[in-house]
């Protein structure tokens, strides 16, 4: 294997393991609440331009505004099922999908009322920086970001496994009704999956901001991906998230390697279709078509 | 302990329970019999607070559950063990157990209940580590009664426990249910199997159509003309 395609395999797994930071979000929310939440791309503009605001005005770091986002993106998370998704819990998948489309609108309509079109980008310490051997050289900002990305899923996923609450979100997963009867606030509980889920694309959006543009529609980009990603997972599985987002970040690369990146999106594409065909559950899926 | 009082409960716009009253004395065993589509499932869901009646009362040791969410009734004591086992699927067992202990009250004494149901299940403890969908209908039955004694029940309401299962296993459950009992746990139990069920029941009420037709002791319910000759044939 030359070099430079080493290069690109590594560059292309860094990537996914942000890629998998946002669709752990995404899978989460809808793995609990079963809400497919259109606007998870928006919820990562917004924490783009949140990071990108705090360094240009205070001078604060990305990777040091995760601190503040993380919580305020859990709390924002929180704001949006109990106002706009817990009312119509009950109503029509339709209703669920319009909501969040409309969601999709206001806020990118908004952020293109406040910070126009432009594309932003901040140059911070670690911009540019490489660290790694002679000759494979990486980027120590996707660095950073992979190994921000990892800590937080595996800190998660001891959460979901260990804590009363992480057992009681996987538990309403599972089974809504029967969580209730073992005296599970469900509503409770999907408030705190939402929040988390949000939680988690905030936090990827401050890790992006270093290596990646800010514009009102960055977030359609991303949730494409994640949403490949999260089908390819299998719907609401938190180790496929993972893995699908190792897998479509190291397509990407390969595929801008050996075609051509502008048609990156034409290959994820096309595992979708024959995902969709094939193995409609993805990797470690359970939930089946629903 | 449980009292209810008169109470009517629709699905949308239609009503599927009529008037119905009934009560529970600590440290009894009373059954609810009667066909499908009865109302049994609906009455057991309205006292868990999953439903709520839109007229009558229930209460709880005279505290009034109608306007109760179901985790709050779950905090009182009143735990139900749901129609098809519902376990968690993607659990582990020794997972499913654990989550029974949810409640607050319940939480103290987490790995003292373990135990105690971990003995009274063998065949659970050789199985901690599977996956709940892993175990046979009759394993996944006991499963789902050892979740909900580790809620630390004061009154358990059982969901056709017999649902499915074999002859013996079904013996087996009934028995279980009569141990359970006589460890200090009072029990309704709702059954299409009213042979077993009011066997085991000092009192009983038959549900059809959504109302209560007749309500008696047992045996005495066993004895039954009707009853006979609309439920056990002969």
């Amino acid at each position: 294997m030359s070099e430079i395609l080493i290069k690109v395999v590594i560059n292309g797994l860094l990537m996914g393991g942000i890629y998998a930071l946002i669709s752990l979000g995404l899978t989460l929310i809808f793995g609990v609440v079963r809400i497919v939440n259109f606007a998870h791309g928006e919820f990562l503009m917004l924490s783009m331009y949140a990071s990108y605001w705090l360094f240009q005005l205070w001078g604060i770091d990305p990777y040091v505004s995760v601190l503040i986002i993380a919580p305020l993106f859990f709390v924002f998370g929180m704001i949006v099922q109990r106002g706009i998704f817990q009312p119509i819990l009950n109503a029509p998948e339709v209703s669920k999908i319009f909501a969040a489309i409309g969601l999709v609108m206001v806020l990118q309509n908004l952020a293109l009322l406040f910070w126009k079109g432009d594309y932003r980008a901040i140059k911070t310490i670690s911009s540019g920086l490489l660290i790694g051997p002679e000759g494979f050289m990486i980027g120590l900002p996707r660095f950073i970001a992979f190994l921000a990305a990892v800590s937080i899923m595996l800190g998660l996923y001891f959460f979901i496994k260990n804590t009363y609450t992480g057992k009681a979100i996987r538990a309403t997963g599972q089974d809504q009704g029967a969580a209730l009867l073992m005296g599970i606030n469900t509503k409770r509980i999907f408030l705190i999956a939402f929040g988390i889920g949000s939680s988690c694309v905030g936090i990827a959006g401050c890790l992006l901001m270093p290596i990646y543009s800010v514009f009102p529609t960055v977030g359609a980009y991303f949730v494409l991906v994640a949403f490949v990603i999260v089908v390819l997972g299998g719907l609401g599985s938190m180790l496929g998230a993972f893995i699908g987002g190792l897998i479509i970040g190291l397509v990407e690369a390969l595929s801008g390697y050996f075609i051509s990146s502008t048609y990156k999106e034409a290959i994820y594409f096309i595992i979708f279709w024959f995902l969709l065909i094939y193995k409609p559950t993805g990797l470690f899926g359970s939930v089946s078509q629903e | 302990m449980l009292e209810v009082k008169g109470i009517g409960v629709f699905y949308g716009e239609v009503q599927v329970l009529w008037e119905i009253s009934l009560k529970v004395g600590e440290g009894e065993i009373v059954s609810i019999v009667g066909s499908n589509a009865a109302g049994k499932t609906t009455t057991l869901n309205t006292i868990s607070g999953i439903l709520r009646p839109t007229s009558g009362e229930i209460f709880f040791e005279g505290i009034r559950l109608d306007r109760e969410t179901p985790d709050r009734i779950v905090e009182r004591g009143l735990v139900q063990i749901p129609e098809g086992r519902r376990l968690f699927p993607e659990m582990t067992v020794l997972e499913n157990l654990e989550i029974g202990t949810y409640p607050q009250r319940a939480r103290g004494k987490r790995d003292q209940t373990l135990k105690k149901i971990l003995d009274l299940f063998p065949i659970l403890s050789d199985r901690k580590k599977q996956l709940a969908s892993s175990l046979s209908g009759g394993q996944q039955q006991m499963l789902a009664i050892g979740r909900g004694l580790m809620a630390q029940p004061r009154l358990l309401m059982l969901d056709e426990p017999s649902l499915g299962l074999a002859p013996l296993i079904v013996k087996k459950t009934f028995e279980i249910i009569k141990d359970i009992r006589s460890q200090g746990t009072t029990i309704l139990l709702v059954e299409q199997n009213v042979m077993h069920s009011l066997q085991i029941a000092d009192r009983g009420y038959v549900l059809e159509n959504g109302r209560i037709v007749l309500e008696n002791t047992g045996k005495a319910l066993l004895e039954d003309k009707n009853l006979k000759k609309a439920y056990l044939g002969n």
